[in-house]
């Protein structure tokens, strides 16, 4: 008998996208969620979804947000994926409105769009500050349609431990473990769809949930599915500091003319209010007097760094600085930014409008993730239907969300994620349809399931009865630190070395750690040693692939390694700007290639490999935002090809 | 010098064992809220009188308020662990888990039964399929403002815990339930379908025996106008009634 159930890991956006189609096509769904999937990290995204749905009579195009895609991910996506997501994207917030999303509505009553950054367009739908929370639940109510149909059971509160593959290494069904009993248990399935988000928690104290371990991207990391570009994590310039975690204030309260500033003179001691303006060094302003404090996230979050680790300027001499507000009229705020400003309130528990908000950037996304696959039609987009779109290497494995690497390239876009989340997992919905029509009948042998069980419950009972000395909550403190000490906003080979080193380090002190709690009911802390041993897992293919990686792409920056554009504002022919467009087409050579890491059970360090980069519809050219070197690079690339030609 | 923060947690080893007491005493951190007291717990699980006990089960996400998972009741009020400011808590702090849903664990409850009853009430749109089919239906802009409120909802349980007739083995569905039926209700493509939901959220343990303690609005973290949605619905119910049984005179 074939099988003809789908695993689906993980219940954000992705995963509730792909199990809603898989159902509508006629397959039966389990899926597995270490939360109840309403639950899923997915709530937390603020801002909107893009798509050029093109409302407001602006010209914009699905073909012009693949170019924006592209740019902004300074090149190194796969193309026809990202093309044939961008095509899609208007339909899919269609359907996403048919479903009962609350989004926000023009006066005639059709969608509402804003702007987002790296675009210059009018592309992003949104529901008031809470896009993620209502494009999931939209997603979620889905699912439990089919659900009370009896198409869908769902594991909740259950974490997957291991893909089960068959003789040939084909995914034949997963083990995973419930959570409230410790009780494990295998499933059998045509396929395996890791939905698992992204591995943040490796970063410590992030703007993810806490659920977000990577672990499950670990466990089949770790069974051979390769992970691609791991080193390019996105930071975001304006994290709240917390004591728990770190939340996000919105871009937009710069804005709407949010000023960043932190006391001229270091050690500082006056309270905000007492020192004149000519005290206060607004940093931003002063060194970009063209973009003041709307300079690109990369350049913020790395000033933001500099002034207060280099300079020692931060507020109180902490990892702090000043966004003020208060300068603004109160109705004004209220107005424009009362949601945000409510949000910062409640959990500082001071009011912005009064007091000026501390911020310091923070780990946001990871672009990185599980190698998803694709087949491409004859224009060069995925071609639709193919069982191997969104596949890994692992035959009947695919990844989707933020766990595939296959839609953002070397830096995400503001409001992308969703839509690729939506977009890949209704991909892998059609996919796994095409693949339970075209594959060979087989279905997991009940020995293999039973082995592979009895296979995690040992590991765990294991994992229970260790007893040494050390905190595995601590070590993961110390991770966290080390993480974004070292390979986060900026990054130097001698740190990351040394940081390589330090994750060694821990993960020798992992095995002396205790599980502090051997009890079988709701056990947090026994599972929390394999959570940890998947961070550190991942965080060493992420160190490995940044030491590797010797340039300046996207969120991945080495100074050491940078080609910065010359200050210079008539490019055309400047022999400055000729030796930056050199310079540029030798990095390029070099680099505009993909990060494969792949796992070595005998090795300590991960095994990195490369591929070249699927650039067929676009050729890389200088990111540039400011418009100047336009017409130098078509003017200097036509004279290249002359060249070549000659 | 360093600060303590006092806490006090109703502990449970498993879901049939005998709830307990236990004090803890945790370095006091700026900006602490009640999630970084049981972190720091963790990292040094030891009860106030210095013995080895085990860390505190409870459940989180996304720790913004937008998930519902760190649900608590903390000095007698049931609200987010999250947005609850150690600075703003009157010590010793103390941590229960939900009454009116069972404990699995220490602070962590199954609220299943939650979902179970969303199911029940048909909660969600009855599309044809996920293909393209052009642009949803037109809604206006105010109607937006009142469906958004509704779909904040993140199911945290805080209307049941302190609704008189939700009690943990009865059959009440609860406020933010029938705040979903005039949710589904109100949508231009759910409106089709009412009637269905409206025969779910009368029948047992429907909308008949809320008690009108209006309690709920007051426990909602999202200010949910739970009160009016109940009123709504009660409306529809009798509108479609009155229509029924007019239409089996006729």
């Amino acid at each position: 008998m074939s099988e003809k159930r789908v695993l689906i890991v993980g219940g954000g956006l992705a995963g509730l996208a792909a199990a809603m189609k898989a159902c509508e096509l006629g397959l039966e769904v389990d899926i597995f969620s270490m939360v109840h999937v309403k639950r899923s990290h997915s709530v937390c995204a603020q801002g909107g979804i893009n798509g050029a749905v093109n409302t407001k009579g602006e010209g914009d195009s699905p073909y012009i947000h693949f170019v924006d895609t592209i740019k902004g991910g300074d090149f190194l996506a796969d193309q026809p994926p990202v093309l044939s997501m961008c095509e899609a994207a208007p339909a899919v917030i269609n359907m996403m409105d048919r479903l009962g999303v609350t989004f926000n509505r023009t006066p005639e009553g059709l969608l509402d769009f804003r702007r987002f950054g790296g675009t210059l367009h009018h592309r992003t739908a949104f529901a008031g500050a809470s896009t993620g929370q209502q494009l999931l639940y939209a997603l979620d109510e889905q699912v439990r349609r089919w659900e009370a149909e009896g198409k869908v059971r769902k594991f909740e509160n259950w974490e997957f431990t291991r893909l089960i593959l068959d003789a040939e290494g084909k995914a034949v069904g997963l083990v995973a473990q419930d959570l409230a009993t410790m009780e494990f248990k295998s499933f059998p399935g045509l396929a395996v769809v890791l939905a698992t988000g992204g591995p943040g928690l490796m970063f410590g104290k992030t703007t993810n949930s806490t659920i977000n371990f990577g672990s499950a991207t670990a466990a089949a990391y770790k069974q051979g599915v390769w992970y691609g570009n791991p080193e390019m994590v996105q930071i975001h310039p304006s994290g709240i500091p917390g004591s728990d975690k770190l939340r996000l204030i919105s871009e937009s309260a710069r804005g709407e003319g949010g000023r960043v500033w932190v006391p001229r003179k270091k050690g500082e001691t006056r309270p905000w209010n007492q020192i004149p303006v000519e005290d206060r060094y607004y940093f931003l302003e002063e060194r970009y007097p063209l973009f003041g404090n709307l300079v690109p996230r990369d350049i913020a979050s790395r000033e933001i760094a500099e002034i207060c680790v280099k300079e020692g300027l931060g507020i109180g001499g902490r990892d702090a600085v000043y966004l003020d507000l208060t300068e603004k009229d109160e109705d004004f705020l209220l107005h424009k930014l009362g949601a945000i400003l409510e949000i910062y309130e409640k959990f500082r528990g001071v009011d912005p409008k009064k007091v000026p908000m501390e911020i310091y950037p923070a780990y946001h996304y990871s672009m990185g993730g599980l190698m998803a696959g694709y087949e491409t039609d004859a224009e060069g987009k995925m071609l639709k239907g193919s069982p191997l779109n969104q596949m890994t290497n692992i035959p009947n494995v695919y990844a989707v969300g933020e766990a595939d690497h296959q839609y953002h390239g070397a830096n995400r876009l503001g409001a992308n994620s969703l839509m690729s989340c939506i977009y890949a997992g209704l991909v892998v919905g059609e996919s796994v349809s095409a693949l339970s029509k075209n594959d060979k009948a087989s279905s997991a042998a009940s020995s293999l399931l039973e082995s592979e069980q009895k296979l995690e419950e040992e590991k765990y009972k294991k994992l229970l009865a260790q007893d040494g000395p050390e905190n595995p909550f601590v070590i993961h403190k110390e991770l966290g630190e080390a993480m974004s000490k070292n390979c986060l906003i900026e990054r130097h080979n001698q740190d990351l070395v040394k940081l390589r080193d330090t994750v060694q380090g821990l993960e020798e002190r992992l095995k002396k750690a205790s599980s502090l709690d051997k009890s079988g009911t709701g056990n947090m802390s026994a599972v929390f040693l394999r959570q940890l041993d998947g961070m550190i897992t991942m965080a060493k293919a992420v160190v490995e692939g940044a030491i590797l990686r010797d340039e300046c792409r996207g969120a991945h920056y080495k100074p050491e390694f940078d080609n910065p554009a010359p200050a210079k504002e008539t490019p055309i022919d400047d022999p400055a700007w000729t030796a930056y467009y050199e310079k540029f087409l030798v990095q390029s050579k070099e680099w505009l290639r993909t990060t494969i890491a792949k796992y070595d059970g005998a090795k300590a360090l991960p095994t990195i490999d490369y591929k070249p980069v699927d650039a067929r519809h676009l050729s890389p050219e200088p990111r540039d935002y400011t418009g100047v070197g336009k017409k130098a690079w078509a003017k200097f690339k036509a004279s290249r090809q002359a060249q070549g030609q000659a | 010098m360093s600060k303590n923060v006092e806490v006090r947690i109703k502990r449970q080893d498993s879901p049939k064992a005998p709830a307990y007491w236990e004090e803890f005493s945790v370095p006091y951190e700026d900006g602490m809220n009640v999630i970084s007291i049981l972190q720091a717990i963790r990292r040094d699980p030891r009860n106030k009188a210095g013995k080895a006990v085990t860390p505190v089960t409870w459940e989180s996400s996304c720790l913004e308020e937008v998930c519902g998972a760190c649900t608590m009741v903390i000095n007698g009020k049931v609200r987010q662990a999250c947005t609850a400011l150690v600075d703003q808590l009157q010590q010793p702090i103390s941590l229960e888990p939900m009454s009116k849903f069972p404990v699995q664990r220490d602070l962590r409850v199954d609220r299943q039964r939650i979902f179970e009853n969303l199911k029940k009430i048909n909660g969600w749109i009855d599309v044809d399929g996920y293909h393209g089919q052009g642009a949803g239906p037109r809604q206006s802009p105010y109607d937006q403002e009142v469906t958004y409120k509704f779909s904040e909802c993140m199911s945290c349980g805080c209307c049941m815990e302190v609704c008189p007739q939700f009690t943990i083995d009865n059959k009440f569905i609860g406020a933010a339930v029938i705040g979903q039926t005039r949710l589904f209700n109100m949508h231009p493509t759910g409106k089709m379908h009412q009637q269905k939901r409206l025969d779910a959220v009368t029948d047992i343990g429907g909308i008949q025996d809320c008690g009108l303690a209006q309690q709920c609005v007051k426990a909602c973290p999202k200010k949910i106008p739970l009160v009016e949605a109940i009123g709504s619905v009660q409306r529809q119910v009798t509108v479609s009634q009155v229509f029924g049984v007019l239409s089996k005179r006729a």
